[in-house]
């Protein structure tokens, strides 16, 4: 379905752009791996998903695409031409039900087909947990391999956005990392994204990919036109350093390339920088032998710090790497809040937090 | 596709009538569609000089005294039989007309089923297997339905349909073996007895949580329609699973996605200890078809050949028109809800037996049977003699079987297998090699 996987051949990358302030600078971000050889074109994030779409539907006849609003081009853009290109027995509008689109993505891939659902926002997916947690999840097991649902992907739009609030600025992953069965996929930016993207519709479990709105326009990049996969369950250390790993994914990882630098430039600590990539299932050797060569490691996230993904991320290298500590994990993660509306500046796990943890790391 | 007509809906005509009666009219359901361009549903074009109501969301005309329409259960949609309780054909023109083969065998496999039944039900009760759900008094609805469908059609079930499977080959050595999760299970041992499979015989394997099925049936049937090869798909649920938001959604969906399918609702009188007039307050659930805009009907679901009837040309018109087709089979549920009830805790012994002994579909198939001199008391007797032997040995098969390896806990969680799931494999042997004493290793395959 899909051209060859990456190769080490150098980054191509003209840089993340910022079109307006927001709480992080994305200049400068080096991608740590190539992609085939062929032509670019500059894309935002949304743009790469549309362009993954696409290749898709051309490829794969019995790929259809839906959600709500999605035949237009869809509430943040990602769908737009689909339908006028590939026909709209294969882009399509569902009624307002997401319980219902997911259901109905996990009966269309378990009759064949390569069936891509959208949920509006990832705050409205929880109608749909039954279905994603007690069915897609469980389909292969439960049937001793006879079915499964391995073709269905769910794609929402995810994390803060400056003015998102309790309901449109939502981080979940934690909620689905908890549930065998299923894979959970951020991207953090553009050239990731599609290949990412791409990965999960090619991989046979059924996959959920966030998609960092505040990104949607934010993002932009050269971007490969045609089909590529960059591998699940492979964290990409971004920076290398000696001093302090920090792990995160999505938006969060573009603040905390900057506070790297802030690190490095105002405290001379070298940190090493790793995009964690896949939720689930998480690449626990790549981080383990970062906090064993650094002995310090913080992980940051927007969603709620009480159960969320840093929880386990700090539990499992704590017992891998405990002699190898040389200060307390750090979290930086939003308070165990809802999401507040103009309370946002005060939530959200911003550069001076993450660089007030680093001191408290190092002077331990 | 539907073309351009004027038949006017059932509430346009009745509108008049509430005026005079109360109540809707339960007569023949006809449903008006907007007119269809290439198969997109279109709302009538707007045009602000017409009278009638010009907004997008309804094809109506408007009404100028205020008036709440009645919702009609004392007479609600009329319930189809081909056969009275005797066994004997009402009107010759429904009567599918079967063969004596055909018809033998759907008696032979309701009664094997009602053995099997019996069988496993006790076996439970023995401790021989640790759970169990019985059929009684809905074997009509399995059968029926069954008999009426192309064996490539997908079948999404609840838990209360072994008679499909039953009647498309499923052998008695795989339900047993799915009832005491041996080592020849297709499930892999993984699920509690009575949740059964078979991709070979495209029959979707059983989930506990309940209206599930309703929406992936929606999706499977649009995927078929895609595919273009006349493959149709049956979704079964009870009358309790229909008050489930699932059953909502897929109702909706498959209406407005225009898929192959239809719904086929076994609406036995009780969830668990629910009975229906704490499930529901309409007109039971063929009534919310016409809600969705979907074709309906509601059949004796005890009278095999009108759920014959039903579904046979409910699959026709659901694969040649690609809409949904509801089905509410309306029955009774004889047994238990499973081995964890007692049902005389809720309702009583003379309602019970009033349907094992005087509306049963499998007694209603013999009196047409052996009104047509096709079964003699010797048959019956030589076939009940026969058909638990059969049961028994596959019973007595299935009970010395070991049980699945235990690796098979580890796999297809993912396709593959992953890093963490290997690691905690071969932690959880470590553990079993060093305290071997605590756990049952020997009934396990080696």
């Amino acid at each position: 379905m899909f051209s060859t996987s990456l190769l080490r051949v150098g980054s191509k990358l003209i840089g993340l752009l910022l079109t307006r302030k927001g709480h992080f600078n994305t200049l400068g971000l080096r991608n740590d791996f190539g992609f085939p050889p062929g032509p670019t074109t500059k894309m935002n994030l949304f743009q790469s998903v549309t362009s993954a779409l696409d290749n898709t539907l051309a490829s794969d006849p019995t790929a259809v695409i839906f959600g709500e609003d999605v035949a237009f081009g869809g509430v943040f853009r990602c769908t737009v031409g689909l339908r006028d290109k590939y026909g709209k027995d294969r882009v399509f509008n569902t009624p307002l039900c997401e319980q219902g689109i997911v259901g109905f993505g996990i009966g269309a891939a378990v009759a064949g087909a390569t069936a891509i659902a959208e949920i509006q926002f990832a705050d409205y997916i929880y109608p749909a947990f039954d279905q994603i947690v007690n069915e897609a999840a469980k389909y292969r097991y439960r049937s001793g391999n006879l079915f499964d649902c391995g073709n269905l992907t769910i794609r929402a739009p995810w994390g803060c956005v400056g003015h998102g609030s309790l309901y449109h600025s939502q981080s979940p992953e934690a909620f689905f990392a908890h549930c065998p069965g299923i894979k959970v996929v951020i991207p953090r930016g553009p050239v990731q994204c599609k290949g990412l993207l791409l990965s999960c519709i090619a991989d046979q479990n059924p996959c959920i990919f966030f998609e960092p709105k505040i990104l949607y326009r934010a993002a932009v990049e050269q971007v490969p036109t045609e089909a590529y996969t960059i591998p699940l369950s492979q964290a990409e250390v971004i920076q290398e350093g000696s001093d302090v790993t920090l792990v995160a994914w999505g938006t969060q990882i573009h603040v905390l390339r900057e506070v790297a630098n802030m690190a490095q430039e105002k405290l001379g600590v070298s940190c090493e920088l790793i995009d964690l990539q896949t939720i689930l299932p998480w690449d626990t050797e790549t981080v383990c032998k970062s906090v064993a060569k650094t002995g310090r490691l913080l992980i940051s996230h927007e969603a709620p710090i009480t159960g969320g993904f840093a929880a386990e991320i700090s539990s499992t290298v704590q017992e891998q790497c405990f002699l190898n500590l040389e200060a307390p994990i750090a979290r930086v993660c939003g308070y165990d809040t809802p999401f507040p509306h103009i309370f946002e500046p005060f939530y959200i796990p911003d550069k001076w937090k993450c660089f007030d943890a680093i001191k408290k790391l190092i002077s331990y | 596709m539907a073309t351009l007509n004027s038949i006017k809906n059932m509430y346009g005509i009745c509108s008049h009538a509430i005026r005079q009666t109360t109540g809707l009219r339960a007569a023949k359901l006809i449903q008006q569609r907007a007119f269809r361009v290439n198969g997109a549903l279109r709302q009538q074009p707007f045009d602000s000089s017409e009278e009638k109501p010009q907004f997008p969301g309804a094809s109506a005309e408007f009404i100028d005294h205020l008036e709440f329409i009645q919702p009609n259960v004392i007479s609600g949609i009329p319930v189809y039989r081909v056969m009275d309780r005797a066994g004997k054909i009402i009107n010759p023109s429904e009567d599918p007309q079967l063969s004596k083969e055909q018809v033998l065998n759907f008696y032979q496999k309701m009664t094997l089923l009602n053995t099997m039944d019996r069988i496993l039900y006790e076996s439970q009760r023995q401790g021989r297997i640790s759970f169990y759900m019985t059929n009684y008094g809905e074997e009509g609805t399995h059968i029926g339905s069954a008999a009426a469908l192309d064996p490539r059609d997908l079948v999404f079930g609840q838990y209360r349909e072994a008679g499909v499977l039953m009647y498309r080959g499923f052998p008695l050595d795989l339900f047993m073996a799915q009832c005491y999760a041996n080592v020849d299970d297709l499930g892999k041992g993984r699920q509690m007895p009575v949740h059964y499979g078979s991709k070979d015989l495209n029959f979707v394997t059983i989930s506990s949580p309940l209206a599930t099925q309703i929406p992936q049936a929606a999706g499977a049937a649009y995927a078929a329609k895609r595919e273009n090869t006349n493959r149709a798909v049956i979704c079964y649920f009870g009358e309790g699973a229909a008050s489930e938001g699932d059953a909502h959604a897929g109702f909706n969906f498959s209406a407005t996605l225009e898929c192959p399918l239809i719904f086929f609702c076994r609406n036995n009188g009780y969830a668990i200890s629910t009975p229906t007039n704490e499930q529901y307050r309409g007109d039971g659930i063929a009534a919310r078809g016409p809600g969705y805009g979907m074709m309906s009907i509601r059949v004796d679901g005890n009278d095999v050949f009108a759920v014959y009837n039903a579904t046979k040309e409910a699959r026709r018109r659901a694969v040649a028109e690609n809409q949904p087709f509801l089905i509410e089979a309306m029955t009774y549920r004889i047994g238990h809800h499973s081995t964890s009830d007692d049902s005389s805790a809720y309702r009583s012994v003379d309602e019970v037996n009033y349907w094992d002994k005087q509306d049963h579909p499998i007694s209603r198939l013999r009196h047409y049977m052996t009104a047509r001199s096709w079964w003699s008391e010797e048959d019956e007797r030589s076939w009940r003699k026969q058909s638990r032997k059969m049961v028994m040995e596959a019973f007595e098969k299935a009970e010395k079987r070991h049980k699945p390896h235990p690796d098979l806990m580890f796999s297809d969680v993912y396709e593959e297998m992953t890093p963490n799931l290997v690691k905690q494999k071969e932690a959880m042997w470590r553990h079993v090699q060093q305290y071997k004493e605590h756990y049952p290793l020997d009934a396990y395959a080696k």
